[in-house]
């Protein structure tokens, strides 16, 4: 193309402006389905969402508090994303991460409880074990051809089911409440910035440590030879084996350094002590939600940030409804609309780039006929 | 043992719909990871259909209202899919964890809605209590509790089988997951043969989720969803290799295993071995994780699955 990309045409443009698109979507069908629930009070509930913790406007210990809160709970959504966003580039669905959660939460909570070890030992000890149930999928993607997806799901309730099992141990669970103990303060991960957030106890380098994780990704994914393999894997698996790229090699080592990441988020939720495991009958949700927030934040380690972040303060918005009228969960089904419709970005990307073309038609009939070609 | 038995043929017969649900759908080309979104709104239809009729209902119409209901349910359910992966080729793995999403929170806020209204702003609870609706369902054969939704897997079983291997119709829609170009070339309308196998797997994986809920017990939490039935039921259905029989087969495998962590303690000699409870809840997957392992290589997934159909493609 001879002309300079338009600013609308820019991939990443785009898709900023679809996942946005999305957001504003959901929220509106979130209002919608208020309104059918109680419409006398449909106004107020949404705005009770929205506005979140700056309810708390005319205290600001208390609302930074809040923020904070939320900043820490997105933390292991985030990390999660990036875990799968990183294997997705490589062509694969990695819905094991939640296994490997389950997998990092296992090892974070036994070394802190029952061994413990200090936090870095037991934040390690996560992302190893992350690795580890990620490796097993790997090798059974690599060797067997078991498809990952089926392999992580499998993995995912074996890894629940050790949980239960390991877990439930009187040094580390109080096994009539079937809930872990409180982390000793040795297994607690240092704070950072906490008297800026109302000195909220939860924040820790947990923060920093994911923006860092999340930088990484993006400088291995755009500046590295292992990186520029994986995403050619990825677009494909046999050209890529053609040059001469190691195949096995490149899902195990994606696999695993996604379930590391996984790992990894477990350890910085578990770690700072702001939730206590308890015996449960499904797999945390948390690897399947960063599924969603890896697509709402358009498959960018950066974007997947803002995403995480977004969806989280949309999660806990629900907690601000009045429970006269309305229950919580509403907003997680909205977070749920909201991940639906990220599966018509590609749609909604078209659409841009078709509108843009019609434009183009009237100034300039060349560049139409190149733009048509590179369409089709 | 009786009771070994009968929870066996319970989750034998979800598995099997629900399994048979998934492999028309992958047949047709498109993977429907939300089994388990699709399954809930089912079981949510089905008992509210069984809380609503007055009690003096005869059986036979408890039970065909609340099948009705569940089946139509699924298939709205699936529609999302549908709309999302066929028309807008949107990616599927993603539609169908959205659509897990929706259904376990749409069908909590809807129970809970539905309680509120119905007891005047007392209760709460995302759960319903249908005891004497699930009463309809049972019948006895000796000592054996037994329950009517099993003979309707077994007959929907046959049906799906002579269907699948008999009929133009299965033919075409399994044309459309190997290679749809040629079946477009052909005179196939790859579109509607995708919406009939998605459709198809939201009317059994309804059926499937009112069968989960209400064989076993009286009252669901919908906040729970079906705790991973949907997902066990695609692992059943790779393990039986896209092939109904084999999908029979292999439901009855993983649901003895199923129902072996659900009643072991009754049975003494398992009772007395010194494994635990939730060795026999990891059985199923471990076993098929051992199995896939060893018939993955030759594994017979429909070739175009998961690859939205792009007419202009070539």
């Amino acid at each position: 193309m001879k002309n300079k990309t338009g600013f609308m045409r820019r991939p990443g443009v785009q898709t900023l402006i679809a996942s946005i698109l999305c957001a504003v979507l959901g929220i509106v069908i979130g209002f919608l389905i208020l309104l059918a629930i109680n419409p006398s009070h449909a106004g107020e509930g949404i705005w009770a969402i929205l506005k979140n913790f700056f309810k708390y406007n005319n205290n600001t210990t208390t609302m930074l508090y809040y923020l904070g809160s939320t900043l820490v709970k997105s933390l292991p959504l985030i990390l999660c994303a990036e875990a799968i966003l990183f294997a997705y580039k490589a062509g694969l669905f990695n819905i094991g991460a939640a296994g490997q959660y389950t997998a990092g939460l296992i090892a974070s909570l036994y070394t802190s409880l029952a061994l413990g070890w200090s936090w870095w030992a037991c934040l390690l000890s996560a992302l190893l074990a992350g690795a580890f149930w990620g490796f097993l999928s790997g090798m059974f993607k690599a060797f067997f051809a078991v498809n990952e997806v089926i392999a992580g799901i499998m993995l995912n309730w074996i890894a629940l089911y050790l949980a239960n099992t390991i877990l439930a141990n009187e040094k580390i669970m109080d096994i009539s409440k079937s809930e872990t103990y409180g982390i000793p303060q040795k297994g607690i991960i240092p704070g950072f910035m906490q008297p800026v957030f109302g000195n909220n106890q939860y924040m820790t380098i947990a923060l920093p440590l994911t923006i860092i994780v999340a930088i990484l990704i993006y400088l291995i994914l755009n500046r590295t030879t292992f990186g520029y393999e994986l995403k050619a894997t990825g677009y494909n698996k046999d050209a890529a084996k053609y040059a001469g790229m190691n195949a096995k090699r490149n899902i195990i080592l994606t696999i695993v350094i996604s379930g590391a990441i996984a790992g990894l988020a477990a350890g910085c939720h578990y770690l700072t002590g702001i939730e206590h495991y308890s015996i449960s009958a499904s797999v945390p949700a948390m690897g399947f939600n960063g599924i969603a927030v890896a697509f709402l934040g358009g498959l960018n380690p950066i974007g997947a940030i803002f995403a995480g972040f977004f969806i989280e303060y949309l999660t806990m918005g629900g907690q601000y409804l009045d429970t006269r009228y309305f229950n919580p969960q509403i907003a997680d089904l909205m977070v749920a609309i909201i991940i639906y419709l990220c599966g018509f970005v590609l749609f909604i990307k078209y659409l841009l780039n078709k509108k843009k073309s019609a434009v183009i038609v009237n100034a300039n009939a060349q560049t139409t006929q190149d733009d048509g070609k590179e369409e089709q | 043992m009786l009771l070994l038995i009968q929870y066996t043929l319970i989750f034998a017969s979800v598995l099997i719909l629900v399994a048979l649900g998934g492999m028309f759908s992958e047949r047709s080309g498109i993977i429907n990871l939300g089994l388990e979104g699709i399954m809930v709104f089912g079981a949510m239809a089905g008992a509210m259909v069984m809380v609503l009729l007055p009690d003096n209902t005869p059986k036979i119409v408890v039970i065909v209202l609340t099948m009705l209901a569940a089946a139509a349910a699924g298939m709205i359910t699936s529609l999302f899919i549908a709309v999302a992966a066929i028309n807008f080729k949107a990616d599927q793995t993603l539609v169908g964890t959205a659509v897990n999403m929706i259904g376990v929170a749409g069908a909590t806020v809807i129970v809970k809605a539905f309680n509120t209204n119905r007891s005047n702003g007392t209760d709460f609870s995302p759960k319903l209590d249908y005891v004497k609706g699930q009463e309809a369902f049972s019948f006895h054969i000796g000592d054996l509790r037994l329950n009517w939704f099993i003979v309707v897997a077994i007959v929907l079983l046959v049906v799906a089988t002579v269907y699948f291997y008999k009929t133009k119709s299965a033919l075409r829609l399994r044309a459309c997951g190997e290679h749809p170009q040629a079946a477009d070339s052909v005179g196939i309308n790859v579109y509607k043969m995708r919406y009939l196998g998605v459709l198809i797997s939201g009317f059994l994986g309804g059926l499937g989720g009112i069968i989960y809920i209400s064989a076993a017990t009286s009252t669901w939490h919908f906040d729970y969803g079906v705790a991973g039935a949907g997902f066990l039921a695609l692992a059943v259905m790779i393990f039986g290799q896209w092939k109904p029989e084999r999908i029979a087969w292999s439901a009855v495998i993983f649901a003895l295993f199923k129902a072996l962590s659900s009643v072991y303690m009754g049975i003494d000699f398992l009772k007395a071995l010194p494994i635990s409870g939730t060795v026999y809840n990891m059985l199923p997957y471990i076993v098929s994780l051992i199995v896939l392992a060893f018939t993955s290589k030759n594994s017979r997934a429909p070739k175009a699955e998961g690859i939205p159909y792009d007419k202009g493609a070539r």
